[in-house]
């Protein structure tokens, strides 16, 4: 600033990120400004890399699984499934039905969840903590019925590849359907606070567009392309798991609240009737979910002596509530798949920023990045941590700098 | 829009095989039915010639809007393999099927010509592969890299199964990674358990945690 060689020119470039307390993820922004509006965004992703794609390309396919599980800690299961259903796609594998209704179950769960969580970040990135507070208290009782099911909040390890390691008894059945009871009861209660409330609407509608057009062109999926008009959604157009069975139909915002327009307040739309779908998915699940097992061998060296012959490439793609989640497996006869290719659903949401952002104001920008629910972590999954280069810390290092500092701090008192 | 006429599996196949003819190297269906039904879902697999890629992708442009994935790629030893992944006719109940374009790149020319023209979301797709691959990306907008760090040294491939992938010391396993052996001893030592002591070994904890 006091230099001369500092140009002050329109427009001011403003960074953003990568961890910012506006950003719910990190991801470095930068924002070429004029006054309070947005001229063009520019961003990188890759903050939050753990070379997962590569680690799994000297894995067999059931450690894999588990990998899978570790690569967002929301979407717990849409990993595992994608994964879980291309590798039985090229070793033959089939799925007994009632595992796969109770995948549809945990699925629809995971939705549920997410979806809560998300609404619950929207309206704290809009300044209305006590609807944040409401939201995630709320999403608490899916949380209950996933560990219930599962054994684990997160990280769930249900899926297994021919099924999933743990049944629904009839035990548990009544208390999953008190959980849904609950949830149709508040769900009027959400949508009256969410719809109705003059200040989300203002902060919201008109803001963030993303016109059909570029929807299609970006790649956009999952809510943020219904917001759009975008009429898909893998559980309707694409048969797995349970969703051959069922009848699910993609959510667009309704006329009633001005039809698609594409903006945060229709994305806000989309998610929470989309959180009454899934209650009803799970409901059909339960009323018809055939008896019999669970897994489709369940002595493990036997599954594994089967994979490791399997010859082949697959892809296993599921609708995650961010949107389409896909992997592509390559097997070749190796204990490790030869090729094993991660594309998370905000891999695809990533570029609609670029449109949804220019011309918005500066405060507007928190809400609007969120508005995609985007998840770095599945998106970033890719790269080798190299230990001891000049740019890099290792845990290590910075353990070792923290303790440092903290006796530091306690000598100087 | 205009709305296209919905087309089978089958049907797209015999028409990019009367379109292209023998540059079509290898087309097939595949199958999967889950659930209680078994409804089935199809993906379609194309191998083409290289300098298909293109019109390949605006025929299928042609047919209906698809939905661009994402590009996979595999490493075949002499040849690089990618596979443009799409899909096409969502939005129609069970309708969609996913169009995988597969393409052969010999390592000593790995340059593939930008789909950014046609589909501008496959740049993220694009750039992911430059650097991961080592594939020049003709035309490409933005060739920056995207998900690995600016000090990742140049000419390492991550996805690469040649001597340009990720060299062993580059790899840091996370179990000989030892605690440190430079720390001060604990202000108040901590307890060695007692043999036969049900609460220092832990065992009342785990008896109260099953009868929840």
């Amino acid at each position: 600033m006091s230099g001369d060689n500092v140009k002050k020119s329109i427009p001011y470039t403003v960074p953003i990120g990568p961890v910012h307390p506006a950003l719910k993820e990190p991801v470095m922004f930068t924002f070429q400004m004029e006054g309070e509006v947005v001229r063009s965004v520019d961003f990188a992703p890759g903050n939050t890399h753990r070379g997962i794609e590569w680690m799994g390309m000297r894995r067999n396919p059931v450690q894999i699984v588990h990998l899978t599980d570790r690569i967002c800690g929301i979407c717990g299961i849409v990993h595992s499934l994608s994964f879980a259903r291309a590798v039985e796609q090229i070793a033959e594998i089939e799925v007994p039905p009632r595992a796969d209704y109770i995948r549809t179950i945990m699925h629809e769960f995971e939705r549920i969840q997410s979806h809560l969580l998300w609404a619950g970040v929207a309206a704290h990135e809009l300044g209305f903590d006590s609807l944040f507070y409401l939201a995630w208290r709320v999403r608490e009782q899916s949380m209950d019925l996933i560990e219930n099911i599962t054994g684990n909040r997160v990280n769930y390890a249900i899926v297994q590849i021919g099924g999933v390691r743990r049944d629904i008894s009839d035990d548990q059945r009544p208390l999953i359907e008190q959980g849904l009871t609950y949830y149709r009861g508040l769900l009027d209660q959400m949508k009256n606070v969410f719809l109705n409330d003059s200040t989300i609407r203002m902060r919201c509608r008109d803001h963030g567009l993303l016109s059909y057009r570029d929807a299609q062109l970006l790649c956009a999926i999952g809510p943020t392309a219904r917001a759009s008009g975008v009429a898909m959604d893998v559980r309707h157009d694409y048969p797995y798991c349970a969703y051959g069975d069922l009848d699910v139909h993609p959510v667009l915002p309704p006329q009633e609240f001005g039809g698609p327009k594409g903006d945060v307040y229709d994305r806000i739309i989309v998610r929470l009737l989309e959180i009454a779908q899934s209650i009803d998915i799970i409901q059909q699940c339960l009323d018809t979910m055939p008896a019999g097992e669970i897994l489709w061998e369940k002595k493990m060296p036997k599954l594994l002596l089967t994979l490791k012959k399997a010859q082949g490439e697959a892809i296993g793609r599921v609708e995650a509530p961010r949107g389409e989640c896909m992997h592509y497996v390559r097997m070749d006869g190796n204990e490790a798949p030869a090729t094993w290719k991660v594309k998370a659903s905000s891999y695809s949401n990533l570029m609609s920023w670029i449109p949804m952002l220019k011309g918005e104001q500066l405060a507007d920008i928190p809400i609007i990045v969120a508005s995609i629910d985007p998840c770095m972590s599945c998106t970033d999954r890719v790269a080798v941590i190299q230990g001891g280069s000049a740019g890099f810390l290792t845990k290590e290092e910075l353990t070792r700098l923290s303790q440092k500092k903290t006796r530091r701090l306690i000598q100087c008192r | 829009m205009s709305e296209t006429p919905y087309r089978s599996p089958q049907e797209i196949i015999d028409l990019y095989k009367t379109e292209f003819g023998a540059g079509i190297l290898d087309a097939r269906i595949t199958e999967r039915g889950e659930g209680v039904h078994r409804k089935k879902g199809y993906n379609i697999w194309i191998r083409l010639d290289r300098e298909l890629l293109k019109p390949a992708i605006k025929k299928l442009m042609d047919i209906r809007f698809p939905h661009f994935a994402v590009i996979a790629g595999n490493d075949l030893g002499d040849e690089i393999e990618l596979l443009y992944i799409l899909s096409v006719f969502y939005g129609t109940q069970f309708g969609e099927y996913m169009v995988t374009f597969g393409l052969r790149l010999p390592k000593s020319d790995l340059t593939v010509p930008t789909i950014t023209d046609l589909i501008p979301g496959a740049l993220l797709s694009e750039r992911e592969k430059q650097e991961f691959f080592g594939i020049t990306v003709t035309g490409i907008p933005d060739g920056r890299r995207l998900f690995l760090p600016d000090d990742f040294p140049q000419g390492v491939y991550p996805w690469r199964k040649d001597e340009t992938g990720i060299k062993p010391e580059m790899v840091r396993e996370l179990w000989a990674v030892n605690r440190p052996k430079d720390r001060p001893a604990p202000p108040v030592p901590e307890k060695k358990p007692v043999p036969g002591d049900p609460v220092a070994e832990g065992k009342e904890k785990k008896t109260g945690g099953a009868s929840e």
